[in-house]
């Protein structure tokens, strides 16, 4: 649950335009250390747009983003290199690496990046795929495994780097609701353990059951925010409420 | 038609066939691992690279690829020894394929590297991987894996087009068939020979490309599917 | 030692001509020839299957300079003493074929499956097929791969010099010989040869482009 600490995402008047569209319009909220926060809204509200600017693969035109007290930086930069350490992304379509094993998507950034030697990266590999339940699945190739499986690879691939938070971006749009479910109990799993999460999310049953803040986005603009179950309880928005309906 | 083959004259002179087929491969080895660097190098320019470098690059590849390998020769061997610049045959040689090898191969290679996807890209580098890093391992094997077989016909046909560099006595293989056809009248024969030798080379070099391949892209070995 | 002027560059000009001419001879006969392979390549009887693909394998494994080489000494020496254009044309054409063949066949291969039944199930022979139905159809597609061929057969008229025809590399030489520019007179033999290959190049690619967009 929340710890009284300085907020390891902090998020303030952002604003990102794409030429002329204007998708976040001054969003601001904080994230703190072992919470859980879900992201929901229609599409084109901006939720995805938001967690890749986190993540720093898209630059604001206005605001800050700071994650464990350091702002995001310019690609290149020292600051953005802390950014890569502190934050983990996991994408819908899982984006492995297909011409690499499984282990080798997971130690190649611990190698590279990390500086570890080849065994301590095996290690490591074999550590978090134990925790994502594919310990079978170490030498085969990504076009090997099912959409589930893959999606927990990738899981695997930004825990192995031990960040500080982890992102989500819809990352069971793309799966069947068989595979949706393991790769939830996953999610469910690493929330237990206290990583501090941000998911963007159209599973509303997960969110109700692990999310501890909800954020509600609406034509790029932050429309309601506030703990989970209040939220859920009582809507202080019409839109909030139709989105809510829809969604059951 | 009354002419007699005669082909007696591969008894005395089957060493110059062989000295000449392997000044050709050790030609075009060499060219094409070079050119190959070239044009991967280029080809990363005009993907990634910005405006100010590409243009160089695209001006490159259009002059060589619309002017012919030999005038191309001649300006390395000729314009270049009378600029001052006294190269041997061979290093001219060797320079013109690279160039003529670069500026083809950039073409090929950029297929290849902008058939991968941007979401491969930012899955590098959300993992903190440099931009380096990332062409190493992310873009460049799996690049040259979509493209492999272009890139095999295109090394065959730098060797077939070796052939052209015997205009400035470079004693490859098509000089020595010059050579041993003003010795013994016999022309028809060695050219056929000559020909031969080369049909040999084109599929020893196809098998070789076929075994590196089958090294490199493990996943195609181990799996048998395309990227 | 004469000094490079004017009259040399004209002299260039109108060997480029030839080079032209020699390069609409290729083409004219390649495609031809070609025609016949790629029939043949496509046919429903596996000995002309295999004989087009033997040419095609043979042409395309072995040196053009080797094939002029053997056009004009080898059958020289038989008894068969053709002239430098006569040679260099046969060459050619043969060097065309076999490279058009296998693009207009893959072309053919690329008219889809349901045209073929189609027209079977109107009633048309394999002729009629071949005439009204796959051929105008291969023909749109092969445009632009043939364009960028043409280029290729520009390029390769250069080693007709070897055998003594005077075409534009040919008259490169010559200058040479009695100038002793070669840089400065290579150069501009490149320069003619980039003005006759690029426009080529361009609409090559400008028909690629148009092909794409009419899918």
């Amino acid at each position: 649950m929340p710890a009284a600490e300085a907020p390891i995402v902090q998020i303030e008047d952002v604003v990102k335009e794409f030429g002329p569209l204007r998708v976040l319009d001054g969003v601001g909220f904080t994230v703190a250390r072992g919470q859980v926060a879900a992201i929901v809204g229609r599409s084109g509200s901006g939720k995805s747009t938001l967690l890749r600017c986190i993540a720093g693969l898209e630059t604001v035109q206005a605001g800050s983003i700071a994650v464990c007290g350091h702002d995001v930086g310019r690609p290149g930069s020292a600051a953005r290199a802390q950014l890569r350490r502190d934050v983990g992304m996991v994408f819908q379509s899982y984006n492995l690496f297909p011409h690499l094993t499984v282990e080798r998507n997971i130690t190649l950034a611990l190698t590279l990046v990390k500086k570890q030697s080849r065994d301590e990266a095996n290690a490591k590999a074999a550590e978090v795929l134990a925790m994502v339940g594919l310990t079978d699945k170490r030498t085969a190739y990504p076009e090997q495994l099912s959409g589930g499986q893959q999606q927990r690879v990738a899981i695997a691939r930004s825990l192995a780097l031990q960040p500080q938070v982890m992102l989500f971006d819809e990352v069971t749009s793309a799966l069947d609701p068989e595979l949706t479910a393991e790769v939830l109990a996953v999610m469910e799993d690493l929330a237990r353990r206290g990583m501090t999460m941000i998911t963007v999310t159209h599973e509303m049953g997960f969110a109700r059951r692990v999310a501890d803040l909800v954020v509600f986005m609406h034509k790029g603009k932050v429309w309601e925010i506030g703990p989970t179950a209040e939220l859920f309880a009582r809507p202080k928005t019409a839109e909030f409420s139709q989105f809510v309906a829809s969604e059951l | 038609m009354s002419y007699k083959f005669d082909f007696s004259f591969l008894a005395e002179r089957w060493p110059d066939f062989v000295a000449g087929a392997w000044l050709t491969v050790q030609l075009t080895v060499v060219s094409i691992a070079l050119g190959l660097l070239v044009g991967t190098v280029c080809a990363l320019i005009k993907v990634y690279g910005t405006r100010w470098m590409r243009a160089p690059v695209g001006v490159y590849v259009e002059l060589i690829r619309n002017t012919p390998l030999l005038v191309q020769i001649f300006i390395v061997y000729f314009g270049l020894s009378s600029l001052g610049l006294k190269l041997s045959a061979e290093v001219s040689a060797v320079i013109a394929l690279v160039v003529n090898m670069g500026a083809y191969t950039t073409e090929i290679m950029r297929a290849g590297i902008q058939s991968i996807q941007r979401t491969q890209l930012e899955a590098a580098d959300c993992l903190g991987l440099t931009r380096l890093q990332t062409i190493l391992h992310v873009v460049l094997l799996p690049a040259m894996e979509r493209v492999y077989p272009a890139l095999t016909s295109q090394f065959v046909l730098l060797m077939l087009a070796s052939s052209i560099t015997s205009q400035i006595s470079a004693e490859e293989l098509t000089a020595t068939a010059n050579l041993v056809q003003s010795d013994t009248y016999r022309s028809f024969e060695v050219y056929i020979v000559v020909a031969v030798v080369y049909l040999a080379l084109s599929f020893l070099y196809r098998f070789g490309f076929w075994l590196i391949g089958l090294m490199l892209f493990q996943r195609r070995r181990k799996l048998g599917t395309a990227l | 030692m004469i000094q490079l002027n004017a009259n040399h560059f004209i002299y260039l000009l109108q060997a480029a001509t030839w080079t032209l001419l020699l390069s609409l001879i290729a083409f004219a006969g390649g495609s031809i020839v070609g025609l016949a392979v790629a029939l043949l390549r496509v046919s429903r009887v596996a000995a002309l299957r295999a004989i087009a693909g033997g040419y095609i394998q043979l042409v395309q494994g072995t040196p053009l300079l080797i094939i002029l080489f053997l056009s004009y000494f080898g059958l020289g020496i038989m008894g068969y003493k053709l002239v430098p254009i006569v040679a260099a044309g046969l060459s050619l054409t043969l060097y065309a074929a076999a490279f058009l063949g296998e693009i207009w066949r893959g072309c053919i291969e690329a008219v889809p499956r349901t045209q073929w039944e189609a027209s079977d199930c109107l009633g048309l022979n394999r002729l009629q097929q071949y005439a009204y139905v796959v051929l105008p159809q291969a023909v749109k597609l092969a445009i632009p791969p043939t364009v960028g061929f043409m280029v290729q057969i520009v390029k390769n008229t250069s080693l007709a010099s070897v055998i003594g025809f005077v075409e534009l590399a040919r008259a490169g030489q010559i200058v040479n010989n009695s100038t002793f520019e070669p840089f400065v007179i290579f150069i501009v033999v490149a320069a003619i040869y980039f003005a006759m290959c690029y426009p080529l190049s361009l609409a090559a690619r400008a028909l690629e482009r148009k092909a794409h967009a009419g899918r």
